[in-house]
């Protein structure tokens, strides 16, 4: 009896709004009620790569608003001979979608992982592995052609020295995060596979059972690896 | 009586754990239709094809910008609410993530008016671009 009222007034009669955000982060109490320590951390964590994303775009709007010199068109840099004919952005347009996608085989993952659905949980993990594979190999085709082209971290062909050194930086650790992601993808689709959340199999790393929360924290991270893609594609490639 | 009165000491002495164990089983997870995430889905995709079309078309000016910043806008609400799940959360989660981006908008101004002045004295010192 006791507990059922206790339950019923940590989940249900906990004040909402702004009343409710000072309740919950008032002392001696776990701020997040309804978030497990280890979903909470991952937002945390992505809290800090928003800022160092930020501080990338940041710096590249500075470099780009401080010269004298012109800035290299985007849309005719990363255009592609397609059929004779030359169209603008198409490669990072086609990565775009890649990308998104990902996150939507990535959702419906989350969502048969609370199913209990071990198979087809695993099975899109690992298509979002595959999808986000694709997408480096991409970036990595047009980090060749760009380095053919000329463009350095120093100076490129067609305008401002800064161009190279923002490009390469922006899009070299948005392509570290996409990779890392992958393994991780395939890590926890293996657990998935072989139902180590189902018989909770310690991992071989912290020796802790996992949960299908992993499965959904994995997510978090995959979908902000989408996120910052927004913001590079809106503010690198077609600003 | 007395074994009221037990319970409620002993309600009392372990509330710290008792309140543990409620919250942890508290901890909620979310299961949504899938369609929701096809729709969002669908939407994104709809919302790329739009931002790609804007240069593909070639607008420029403040057309360009504020069609930009509209579609990035409303692609990163859709993927943080629907997808990352934020829109089920409580709200003290949600200002302690959301927040802090914003207040880089502050940083944001701050560059602006720095990187406007280095190209001032830089078009003072050396000239108006080669």
């Amino acid at each position: 009896m006791a507990e059922t009222t206790l339950t019923h007034t940590s989940q249900m009669d906990r004040p909402q709004g702004l009343r409710g955000i000072a309740a919950d982060w008032a002392s001696d109490q776990r701020a997040f009620k309804n978030v497990s320590w280890g979903k909470a951390m991952m937002w945390i964590f992505l809290l800090s790569d928003t800022f160092i994303f930020g501080c990338f775009l940041l710096s590249y709007m500075t470099a780009r608003i401080s010269t004298r010199v012109p800035w290299p068109n985007p849309s005719e840099v990363f255009a592609l001979r397609i059929g004779g004919s030359e169209i603008p952005l198409i490669l990072i347009a086609i990565m775009t979608f890649v990308l998104i996608s990902s996150s939507g085989t990535m959702a419906m993952a989350v969502n048969f992982g609370y199913r209990r659905d071990r198979r087809k949980t695993a099975i899109l993990m690992l298509l979002t592995a595959a999808l986000g594979a694709t997408f480096v190999g991409m970036q990595a085709f047009e980090w060749t052609k760009l380095i053919t082209e000329g463009v350095r971290p120093w100076g490129n062909p067609w305008g401002a020295a800064q161009f190279g050194s923002c490009f390469f930086m922006i899009t070299g650790f948005h392509g570290t995060h996409v990779t890392i992601g992958v393994i991780f993808l395939i890590i926890v689709a293996r657990k998935v596979w072989r139902g180590d959340f189902d018989t909770g199999r310690p991992g071989f790393f912290t020796s802790r059972r996992g949960r299908y929360e992993n499965v959904e924290i994995m997510g978090l991270y995959w979908h902000f690896v989408d996120l910052v893609w927004v913001f590079i594609f809106a503010f690198f490639y077609l600003w | 009586m007395a074994e009221a009165t037990a319970n409620g000491l002993g309600q009392h002495a372990l509330h710290p754990a008792h309140d543990a164990a409620i919250v942890a089983k508290a901890e909620t997870h979310q299961e949504h239709p899938i369609k929701l995430y096809l729709v969002v889905w669908a939407w994104l995709f709809i919302l790329s094809t739009c931002s790609y079309l804007v240069d593909y078309f070639g607008l420029h000016g403040y057309l360009r910008w504020s069609l930009i910043l509209i579609f990035m806008m409303l692609k990163a609400g859709l993927i943080v609410a629907v997808f990352m799940h934020m829109a089920w959360e409580r709200l003290a989660m949600m200002y302690a993530i959301i927040l802090p981006p914003i207040l880089v908008l502050v940083f944001v101004a701050m560059m602006v008016f720095e990187a406007d002045y280095t190209l001032l004295t830089r078009i003072a010192f050396f000239g108006p671009g080669p």
